[in-house]
């Protein structure tokens, strides 16, 4: 049977402000809300498309965080087989991603997939991506910004993007890692019902990531919050009269 | 270890990626600060004229047909050859579908520290990362060790890294590629039967904050309206409420319309990419923080579906009158 690792973090979300820890070094995280990482959203959906084609076992995998068992459920009720919750982190410092790689390449290989699924980058992410680092911790090949992936036989056929629209479709070896882009369909709603019934009847195991390191091996010496150049001239008032504004500013560029 | 400052040349289809002009324009400012030379990395089959207009003082050329086309596992194998045998200093990525594939994966392998979203090199010689969608920038010190560091646009014009050709040009002998694991089997090219949103002059585009595909239809009626064209953000195209040639940004299109109104767009940074060329933004958006705020120049900080009805009434009124 295919075995195919999924790799899903949940990242903060970026619509809500976000606050510099009094360090001025890193991103204060007790009051970020946490969702999951949009493009490991679609690495899941890829995952069980292929599942639905042609079978597969398909594992998730993902690092403790609040709100992560809401994931793991949900994506059991989207078909997933098998969920793993990485515990034993820091909650106040993030790990390298380099150490979080060693962590899952570990936990991986007792797996010995096929394929690892995760999304191309994560919004937040201040490092490498996970998906090549535990890629090459496992000797795999790793392509990113992937929209649609099939196996055939030993081998992934997945399509890559390039600026513009332009794709070209690769021939993988497997095992291999694929960074992904968006899945083929969208992602997929469950319903919260099946999610809940997902919470009486699948297993959420939980391994410890062991020793992980929090200390990058290059300084940040700032972080800060961008000062915009020029900001925006804010149009003002209620809808009306902003409405208003922007037609005259439309009339003024000769667009009417 | 070398204090010369390395750069992963990008080309697609036989031209060199602004990215790479972009990188080397970078890479003259840090090697400043490093005291060493800047020097291309140009991979490819018969590529050799493409170093003539990029302002390094040397080009490292690595030929072979293997690596005619992008391959992760043919460039890589090269890359860590070339920096087994000159130790850089730091080595520059574009952060795009090429070197994002590459950057991480020689970080593991050579265990060295990675840089990532660098916009700017700073004024003291630090590396200016954009992170968090743009929301938070962050200045960072290269490691003790080599230190590798994937580019965004947006910090650097292209022409600021054009200039040359390079001084030196050292042909270096490309390693064993034999069964390589990724290859490429065909390119597919886009699809060219709907509207060239790169060439019209009124773009409406929607983001997230459409929220669902019914919605569409109201940004529609602002398009037809202003005699223009709807487009999106990625989120919005991969839910299939609009079709990929509608999508700009970094991997969709670059647009340069007389007017860029914007709907529920938050502004990330593959975003922007593709609108700088814009002559007027308005950006809609019910968060001040947004950082298309910072692009546009107008900003509207409301629900956008308060503001739809009385714009095309007033609109409707303008026109009539
Ligand atoms: C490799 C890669 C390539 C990418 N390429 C592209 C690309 O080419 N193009 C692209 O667009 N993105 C691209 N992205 C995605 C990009 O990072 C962002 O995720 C995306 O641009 C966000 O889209 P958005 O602004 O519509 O959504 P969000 O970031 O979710 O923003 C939605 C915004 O709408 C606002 N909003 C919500 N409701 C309302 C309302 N009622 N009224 C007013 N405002 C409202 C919110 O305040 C928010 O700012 C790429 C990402 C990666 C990793
Ligand atoms: N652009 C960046 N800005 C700030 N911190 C970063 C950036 N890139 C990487 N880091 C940090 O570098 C550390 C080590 O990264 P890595 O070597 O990839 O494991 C992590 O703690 C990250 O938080």
């Amino acid at each position: 049977m295919t075995e195919i690792v999924v790799i899903a973090r949940l990242v903060p979300d970026l619509v809500e402000e976000l606050e510099i820890a009094p360090s001025g070094k890193a991103l204060d995280r007790s009051w970020l809300r946490l969702i999951i990482n949009e493009f490991d959203n679609h690495a899941i959906e890829q995952a069980i498309i292929i599942k639905e084609r042609s079978g597969a076992k398909v594992t998730v995998i993902s690092p403790d965080a609040e709100g992560v068992e809401d994931m793991l459920y949900s994506s059991a009720a989207k078909g997933a087989d098998r969920l793993i919750k990485l515990t034993g982190l820091d909650e106040e410092k993030k790990p390298t991603n380099k150490s979080l790689a060693q962590s899952l390449a570990g936990l991986i290989k007792e797996i010995n997939p096929d394929l690892i699924l995760t999304g191309v980058q994560a919004n937040d992410d201040l490092t490498g991506d996970l998906g090549p680092q535990v890629a090459d911790l496992l000797d795999m090949p790793y392509v990113g910004y992937i929209s649609g992936v099939s196996l055939e036989g030993s081998t992934a056929k997945a399509l890559k993007e390039y600026p513009g629209g332009l794709l070209a479709e690769m021939e993988i070896s497997l095992p291999a890692a694929l960074g992904i882009q968006a899945s083929e369909e969208p992602p997929r709603y469950v319903a919260i019902s099946k999610v809940r019934q997902m919470m009486s009847t699948a297993n959420i195991e939980e391994i410890s990531a062991g020793e992980l390191d929090t200390e990058g091996e290059f300084t940040i010496e700032r972080m800060y919050l961008p000062e915009a150049a020029e900001k925006a001239e804010m149009l003002e008032g209620s809808e009306e009269e902003i409405a208003a504004q922007l037609t005259s500013v439309l009339e003024d560029l000769g667009l009417l | 270890m070398t204090q010369d400052i390395y750069v992963v040349i990008e080309h697609i289809q036989g031209k060199v990626s602004d990215i790479s002009y972009i990188m080397t324009a970078a890479a003259k400012d840090l090697a400043q600060h490093e005291g060493g030379e800047v020097v291309g990395i140009l991979l490819g089959s018969n590529v050799s004229h493409l170093k003539d207009n990029l302002a390094l003082d040397r080009v490292i050329l690595g030929e072979h047909p293997d690596l005619k086309d992008f391959s992760s596992d043919a460039w890589k194998r090269t890359l860590l050859a070339v920096f087994a045998e000159y130790s850089p200093r730091a080595v520059f990525f574009g952060n795009t579908t090429i070197g994002s594939d590459l950057s991480s994966s020689i970080a593991a392998h050579q265990d060295c520290p990675i840089i990532n979203h660098c916009i700017k090199i700073s004024d003291q010689g630090l590396v200016t990362s954009q992170i968090c969608g743009g929301k938070i920038m962050t200045d960072s010190q290269l490691s003790e060790k080599t230190t590798l560091i994937s580019m965004i646009p947006g910090g650097y014009k292209p022409e600021e890294g054009q200039g040359g050709p390079p001084r030196d040009v050292v042909e270096f002998p490309v390693p064993d590629l034999s069964d390589l694991k990724v290859k490429v089997a065909q390119y597919i090219e886009p699809d060219t039967s709907d509207v060239d949103i790169s060439q019209e002059k009124v773009l409406v585009a929607v983001g997230r904050g459409i929220q669902t595909e019914d919605n569409i239809e109201l940004a529609q009626e602002l398009a037809d309206l202003l005699g223009g064209t709807l487009c999106a953000s990625r989120p919005v195209i991969d839910q299939g409420w609009l079709p990929t040639s509608r999508l700009v940004g970094k991997s969709g299109k670059s647009v340069k319309p007389d007017l860029y109104l914007s709907l529920g767009i938050s502004g990330a940074t593959e975003h922007l990419e593709g609108i700088t060329g814009s002559k007027t933004i308005v950006a809609v958006n019910s968060d001040p923080d947004a950082p298309i705020f910072d692009v546009a120049k107008y900003g509207i900080e409301v629900d956008l579906f308060d503001l739809i009805d009385p714009l095309l009434e007033k609109i409707e009124a303008a026109k009539g009158g």
